[in-house]
């Protein structure tokens, strides 16, 4: 049997390894929502009850994927990511907490809450709880939604370093973060690593009402910046301008730090699509994006073996031709309940150019709402759309939800690594 | 009248300065606020609505449009009493349900609804069931629509529906949901009365239900 390096090695190069390669918790994108993984894990018999789940991403609240689920999912990834998170608190000093849903968690220790009259969550900038609040979980949710702090603002008075703030050099001491978890993943597992950067991500609506900080300055505002995209055009180009050479330094410096023992390198979040067609046109994209996607892009290719990844939830159809001129090897979740992301269409226009991660089976409705059965029907049908001749890693469409019942996902993965196998079973019933 | 065609061209290409001061200016001139809203207006956003259905337009250029449209009317609606007062195509209740922060989407169908003349109450994020009952019943809506983008709160559409069917609103009201995850037959299997795929479809749904 082949290594899981190997065999993603072999998706990512189009060609047909043993089996589809899985992934679970490679990205902050192809994870699980904290209070799954806590149920998967008992249903697995992995922890006595009441055993805490951490939280690696206090936005998404992202649970901790750890080596024994890895291991009984047969799992092929890992996933190198930094020390911070979204908020700009560091991932230490672990604590305990509860989630909405009764799930015991371990959360850093600036994961500190204020709960409102009405009981809403509020989450802080670094943990300041004299700053205001950045983040806000509705009583009884299950995630963190930023909290926007527009200041007032005249164009006129519009600074390119004002949307900087939370952009730079990566410290030395982050940087030999990457290089331990990259040499211990890469020595001591056969898993293909997959270094997340996501804060490269232009424009990223998540991030640009700045949550990490204390008092965010520029445009912060999640509909002026839309507006922004198209009426302050030129301004917005030089944000990313900036941003990217920040972002080009950073890969660099961690590229001397890890090496060629990265298999793939997550670069952007940022979301260019909707449920019904894309969030921008095509020409917003080429003219304002690409052309810094593809200096990065170009970058990776020239100077490593690390093959680029691009996350887009929605309907993208219209912009994959642009995603691989700008140089993306991977597209990622491959929602395929959004119009005109039919998965034989995707394979059969852009799969020779492109791998597609994800799209395995349905977020919105199968997985949380359907019956196993049905989410095997699924993962069969996607197996036998984006299978065929490799470029495929099997993952989810985005990340596993809360409520989402834990014979789910054991039918999703089951499913994957049995029918997963090369040469593909292909016949068309379920 | 060329002035309605440069306001309606104004407000497709999202150019708020210059429909405001043509507005201004043809109030100015004698033009009668009612006639704003079916001369330039609505047809505007009509327009904006096609173009967006068929990917010409996307979310910058239908917020920038929607801004030059409220800029115009915006200086329309204290003015609209007597003869002219505008009868609403129809009172519409919206909002993004319990849970749910999510609010982009819901308001641009709120400023497309407003542009082609519906009165909107908009009770913005989070927003629970009693809440939505009570605006019913204290602005008489016609119309109540909800939105959600997480599967873990679209649910909570249905808990509005049966709060509006206990309060005895259900017959007084239609009722219409959208948001990502939300399809025609989640809109079905909860007693909607409609399902707007985009904003624009939304605004062709309003415009059935009130007439039904």
């Amino acid at each position: 049997m082949i290594s899981s390096r190997e065999r993603v090695r072999l998706a990512l190069e189009h060609k047909e390894p043993d089996c589809v390669p899985l992934d679970l918790g490679a990205t902050s994108v192809t994870g699980m929502h904290v209070d799954t993984v806590y149920r998967l894990r008992q249903t697995l018999d992995l922890d006595p009850p009441g055993t805490p789940v951490k939280i690696i991403e206090p936005f998404q609240m992202l649970g901790e994927i750890k080596p024994d689920l890895i291991q009984a999912l047969a799992i092929d990834t890992v996933q190198v990511g930094g020390t911070g998170t979204a908020f700009g608190f560091p991932m230490e000093g672990w604590k305990e907490w509860k989630t909405f849903g009764g799930v015991p968690a371990l959360v850093p220790a600036g994961f500190n809450t204020q709960t409102e009259p009405n009981g809403d969550l509020l989450l802080y900038p670094q943990g300041d709880r004299s700053a205001p609040a950045s983040g806000r979980m509705p009583a009884g949710g299950f995630y963190f939604d930023v909290i926007v702090r527009q200041q007032p603002f005249k164009d006129e008075d519009l600074r390119v370093e004002d949307n900087l703030e939370e952009f730079s050099v990566v410290s030395d001491q982050e940087t030999d973060h990457y290089r331990r978890c990259a040499e211990e993943f890469y020595t001591q597992t056969d898993k293909a690593l997959v270094l997340n950067l996501g804060a490269l991500s232009l424009g990223n609506i998540a991030r640009v009402p700045g949550p990490a900080l204390k008092s965010p300055r520029g445009i912060r505002d999640v509909e002026e910046w839309y507006v922004s995209l198209s009426s302050r055009r030129a301004h917005v180009y030089k944000i990313f301008e900036r941003q990217t050479e920040i972002n080009l330094a950073n890969v660099q410096k961690l590229y001397a730090a890890v090496g060629n023992r990265i298999s793939v390198v997550n670069l952007t979040g940022t979301d260019f699509g909707a449920q019904n067609g894309p969030l921008v046109s095509p020409q917003t994209y080429r003219n304002l994006f690409l052309p810094f996607h593809k200096l990065v892009n170009d970058w990776v290719h020239r100077n490593t073996t690390w093959k680029t990844f691009i996350h887009s939830c929605g309907s993208v159809w219209a912009l994959v031709d642009d995603f691989i001129a700008a140089g993306f090897d991977v597209l990622n979740p491959v929602q395929c309940s959004a119009a005109r992301m039919n998965p034989f269409d995707l394979k059969s226009k852009f799969g020779s150019r492109i791998t597609f991660w994800g799209g395995g089976v349905d977020t919105q409705a199968t997985l949380p709402f359907g019956s196993p059965q049905e989410v095997r029907e699924e993962v069969r049908e996607r197996i036998r759309a984006f299978g065929p001749g490799g470029g495929f890693v099997f993952n989810a469409v985005h990340n596993i939800q809360a409520l989402v019942p834990a014979e789910n996902v054991l039918s999703m993965y089951r499913t994957a690594s049995e029918y997963g196998r090369y040469p593909l079973r292909v016949a068309s019933a379920a | 009248m060329a002035q309605f065609e440069e306001l309606k061209q104004a407000i497709i290409d999202g150019k708020a300065p210059v429909s405001k001061a043509l507005t201004e200016k043809m109030l100015a001139e004698g033009v009668r606020p009612g006639e704003f809203f079916p001369k330039a207006i609505i047809p505007a956003m009509d327009e904006v609505g096609r173009r967006m259905r068929e990917c010409e337009f996307f979310i910058p250029e239908v917020l920038i449009a929607a801004r030059a449209a409220r800029a115009s009317s915006d200086i329309l609606r204290p003015l609209l009493v007597g003869e002219d007062a505008m009868t609403a195509a129809g009172i519409v209740v919206c909002g993004t349900v319990k849970g749910d922060l999510h609010d982009i989407g819901k308001n641009i169908v709120a400023m497309m609804l407003e542009s082609a003349g519906f009165k909107i109450v908009d009770l913005g994020v989070d927003v629970t069931a009693e809440k939505i009952v009570n605006a019913v019943r204290d602005h008489q809506a016609n119309l109540v629509a909800m939105s959600a983008l997480l599967t873990t709160t679209m649910v909570n559409m249905k808990g509005v529906i049966e709060a509006l069917t206990a309060a005895g609103l259900r017959t007084q009201v239609k009722i219409m949901v959208g948001g990502a995850p939300v399809t025609d037959a989640w809109a079905h299997s909860i007693g909607a009365d409609g399902y707007g795929k985009d904003a624009p479809s939304a605004v062709e749904l309003a415009r059935q239900l009130v007439a039904a």
